[in-house]
């Protein structure tokens, strides 16, 4: 007999034959009879008042079929805040923003069409700055933001003002703390906004059907969310909504909620119902769609002479852009785990996110915890330098222990996860000791290395949930129907895994069904969080059980024995007691046949369900309340290598550790961690949206704006996994999708400042800043000396 | 014949093809639109991505910043034409067991890049691997896979740096 052991395994993901074969098809490669193309023509302004659109050269030409303006959209939509238009109507609010869409017998014509389209602006004066948007007197992006509808009672928006949520965490006496501490500090930290530049762009393939319905085929992460926000923007049941996905490839949070979808749609609407496709270019994706939001942090922390924390103060300022549909939930989220996964008794924070004339944010890859744990852990190092202790000792002393609670007032327990063991493991990793950083500054190619602890929880709704449905076929094999996405990130893997476990069948009989269908597959929440592998495996869980279920009662009958003596093994059904009592599952999948013909059971198809367990609302004062169904603990350390000549810095060696509860599956998390460090890499060292005087974005194509090459690899990557299981995790697993990226470059901020004794606070640390930071810390040294 | 088409005659994946096709358009179009080859990606447009990789006269070429019509008389390559009888070819064998694969927009244009560097070098070191890619972008595995999986068909062991798998 075959025993069927496959969580912690390595067995061949479900999608890479497609995709190594080319037969895996993506929104881009598919096309429907009759359909249109469709282009967009974008704001070249951060603000302006819309004063003339002229479109009658664009409706002649040949092959045009649609011209479509913002003034003949009513609609106004949004994931949390119904802030965005599907064209701008009236004003543009950034450089990018789609203003006019031309649907056209080719992609050609309709590109030639916008050119002309003749748009007569007013340029409006533009807010481009959190602080400048935050000031007195400031222009208002939204000055209709008390109109808006949104989630009542968990987002906050400020009427009359650029602040479209306002989450604050109150613990504690922080003003007491502060009189308590023996050291108060102060520092602030800055993110630029990233891309999360998945190498498909955003695609979609929208037809309108008579008596309002919709069949939309798009690269998106969440075929519900989609529906949902569709059937709800255009007033119509969910019945008529139909929302496909094929494989997508790669979202990491940019294709999270809703984008071009609502566009494409109003476009074959008015096209009679042709299908129309509109295929985002490599510029829109990064000025159109949107981004990673901006950060700035101020931190005041008061700790005591050993380094324990007292106090913490902290504002996040974030850039939200033009919109802040996601982008509120960002700044809530990422509140929650805003002052690090420490004790801290004491703690205030106003994470405020800002509108300004920008294009604007949404998730990515760690949901605002990578711009948050910049600042927090920087943070450290340097308290820790002032106090005469070492990096790791202050994160040592400081960690959160079992019976002491989180911010938000959630107590930490020994199946929390070991924040501790993930530090010290990749502390040993690269050999790091504790040293003081150099007197003066140093010349030449210079070594230094550096730590960093993260954690993060998904952040949900308190009512997230995910349903699973498992169809046992003729052979026994199984298909797998749930409606998460997997773009790249091998989820399906791991559950297929899962459920090949729990149903004791061989994994290369189980298909996880790839192309997602709001028609015909079971609903799900988000592929969002890090909450798939979670939530989805307890679902498959439910699911086999239920399948297995089935199997025991119709085999009960067959072999005259109770159903709770019976067991499946390796595709069989036995009595546990008599083992030779036994069927195979192929004689009861479909039912059971007696020999006279007589046929009891019938199809097997089992349903599993989960539904985030525990969560509460946050209380809106203080923030107090249980944000989190798990929290994902980690630490990064890295040896750097900087040329002080140029700036350049070199990853010598990185480590990653994360605690996982239980490795589902060796391979893919290895290799997804791999490439969340390197991507944590591109945010650290190179990636970051520039912008000119007028707020219009210089960097957005491949030539300007500079992801990770092959070249760019570290010298050595290493990967290490805790498991403390999760109590309510599948076999004990938490999430570790999003975790490889946050918390790199605090650890490469702080190797900087090992290396060189120099402290960065503003990313990325292009060569260009390192090389101008060193530069005048070294007249500043100059100007001291001579002094 | 229109006035704005050229007839070209060339071989894909070993099959011969003669035809029209607009002056202006270019191979990735024509692979995807006229020969229904989807394989091959356009990721950029600009010739940045390397997510269209083909192999023309077995150089890796982006397919994006050529014509169709400089193809003529050319012998193309792409990925549909690698797995031969059913069975994967060795490299995608290898793509497949290091999980050098995640999102798969980047792979197939990532294995022709691969595929030719060990066609002209069946040896390559991992700087060369390196070399070969670093033209290929991939947001997903942080290439260290895909540099295992290609240094796995390698006969021969060469010192070995950067990325662990």
């Amino acid at each position: 007999m075959t025993v069927h052991r496959y969580v912690g395994g390595n067995h061949v993901r479900q999608d890479a034959f497609d995709k190594v074969t080319g037969e895996a098809d993506y929104v881009h490669d598919l096309a429907l009879p009759g359909m249109l193309h469709a282009r967009i023509k974008i704001s070249p302004h951060a603000s302006a008042r819309i004063v003339k659109v002229d479109v009658s050269q664009a409706l002649a030409l040949p092959g045009v079929r649609v011209v479509l303006t913002g003034e003949e959209l009513d609609h106004q939509l949004g994931l949390y805040m119904a802030d965005k238009r599907i064209l701008a109507r009236g004003v543009v609010r950034y450089q990018g923003e789609p203003v006019v869409a031309v649907a056209a017998e080719s992609e050609a014509i309709a590109a030639e069409a916008c050119e002309l389209v003749q748009v007569e602006y007013e340029p409006l004066p533009a807010v481009l700055d959190v602080e400048a948007a935050l000031a007195e007197g400031a222009a208002l992006v939204h000055p209709d933001l008390h109109t808006y509808s949104h989630m009542k009672g968990v987002f906050f928006p400020v009427p009359h003002s650029n602040i479209a949520h306002h989450q604050k965490i109150r613990k504690g006496d922080v003003e007491r703390g502060f009189v308590e501490a023996d050291f108060v500090f102060e520092n602030s930290f800055q993110n630029p906004p990233v891309q999360h530049v998945p190498l498909e762009t955003h695609a979609v393939i929208a037809r309108a059907l008579t008596r309002d319905r919709m069949d939309v085929t798009t690269s998106a992460q969440s075929p519900f969310t989609v529906r949902n926000i569709l059937a709800h923007t255009f007033k119509v049941p969910h019945n008529n909504v139909r929302v496909r996905i094929p494989h997508v490839g790669g979202g990491f949070g940019g294709k999270a909620g809703i984008h071009l979808e609502p566009l494409a749609y109003m476009l074959s609407r008015r096209a009679g119902g042709r299908p129309v496709k509109i295929v985002a270019t490599r510029e829109e994706e990064f000025n159109t769609l949107p981004s990673r939001q901006g950060l700035k942090t101020r931190l005041k922390t008061g700790v005591t002479r050993e380094g324990k924390l007292v106090a913490v103060k902290a504002q996040y300022l974030w850039d939200a852009g033009a919109h802040a549909d996601y982008g509120v939930n960002i700044g809530r989220a990422a509140a929650t785990a805003g002052a690090g996964p420490y004790s801290v008794p004491n703690c205030h924070v106003d994470s405020l996110v800002v509108y300004t004339n920008k294009v604007f944010g949404t998730a990515f890859r760690g949901f605002g915890h990578l711009e948050v744990m910049w600042g927090v852990e920087r943070n450290l190092d340097i308290i820790a330098h002032q106090l005469g202790i070492s990096p790791r000792e202050i994160r040592e002393r400081n960690f959160l222990r079992p019976g002491e609670s989180t911010i938000t007032g959630e107590i930490f327990t020994e199946s929390h996860g070991r924040p501790d063991l993930c530090l010290q493991k990749v502390a040993e990793a690269v050999g790091y000791e504790p040293k003081s950083p150099p007197a003066t500054i140093p010349t030449g190619k210079v070594r230094g290395r550096g730590i960093a602890s993260l954690h993060k929880a998904p952040a949900m709704p308190v009512f997230t949930s995910c349903s699973c449905i498992i169809k046992l076929n003729e052979d026994a094999s199984a298909q797998v129907l749930i409606s998460g996405v997997d773009y790249g990130q091998g989820t399906y893997t791991a559950l297929a895994g899962i459920a090949a476990q729990e149903l004791s069948i061989p994994v290369e009989t189980v298909q996880v069904v790839f192309d997602q269908d709001t028609a015909t597959q079971p609903y799900d929440w988000q592929t969002v969080a890090s909450r798939f592998a979670f939530m989805g495996g307890n679902a498959v869980i439910a699911a086999a059980g239920d399948c297995l279920d089935q199997l025991r009662q119709t085999a009960a009958q067959v072999l005259h024995a109770p159903v709770d003596d019976l067991i499946c093994e390796d595709g069989t059904i036995r009595v546990r007691q008599n083992p030779d009592q036994a069927l195979t599952y192929q004689q009861v999948v479909q039912g059971y046949t007696y020999e006279n013909g007589n046929s009891i059971g019938g199809p097997v198809i089992g349903r599993g369900r989960y539904i985030a367990q525990g969560l509460t609302h946050l209380d809106p004062q203080t923030g107090q309340g249980k944000a989190a169904i798990n929290w994902t603990y980690g630490a990064h350390a890295v040896e750097i290598e900087v040329d002080t000549d140029t700036g350049e810095v070199e990853i010598v060696n990185i480590a990653s550790c994360f605690d996982a509860g239980r490795v589902l599956h060796e391979g893919l998390c290895r290799t997804q961690v791999e490439g969340g460090v390197l991507q944590g890499l591109g945010s650290t060292l190179t990636e970051g949206f520039r912008f000119d005087e007028l707020g219009r974005l210089l960097n957005p194509s491949f030539v300007d704006y500079k992801i990770p090459t092959a070249k760019d690899m570290p010298r050595k990557m290493s990967q290490h996994f805790v498991e403390t299981p999760q109590l309510d995790g599948p076999h004990g697993a938490r999430g570790i999708g999003e975790h490889p990226m946050i918390a790199v470059p605090s650890a490469v901020g702080n190797a900087l400042f090992d290396a060189l004794g120099i402290q960065f606070h503003e990313l990325p640390l292009t060569p260009e800043r390192v090389y101008l930071t060193i530069k005048r810390a070294r007249a500043r040294a100059h100007r001291n000396s001579e002094r | 014949m229109s006035a704005n088409e050229i007839k070209i005659k060339l071989t894909i994946n070993g099959a011969p093809w003669e035809g029209e096709v607009p002056v202006e358009m270019t191979l990735l179009r024509f692979l995807r639109e006229r020969l229904a080859l989807s394989g091959a990606k356009e990721g950029c447009g600009i010739g940045e991505c390397g997510a269209c990789t083909i192999l023309v006269d077995g150089r890796p070429v982006n397919s994006c910043m050529m014509l169709a019509v400089e193809a003529d008389g050319a012998s193309l390559r792409t990925v549909e034409g690698e797995a031969q009888g059913g069975e994967l070819s060795p490299l995608q064998r290898a793509f497949v067991e290091h999980h050098a694969v995640q999102c798969g927009f980047c792979t197939p244009g990532m294995l022709m890049s691969a595929q030719a560097l060990l066609e002209r070098n069946p040896s390559p070191t991992d700087d060369e691997i390196i070399e070969a890619i670093a033209g290929n972008l991939c947001r997903c595995t942080g290439y260290a896979a895909i540099i295992a999986a290609i240094r796995s068909v390698c006969p021969t062991d060469h010192p070995r740096a950067g990325g662990d798998a």
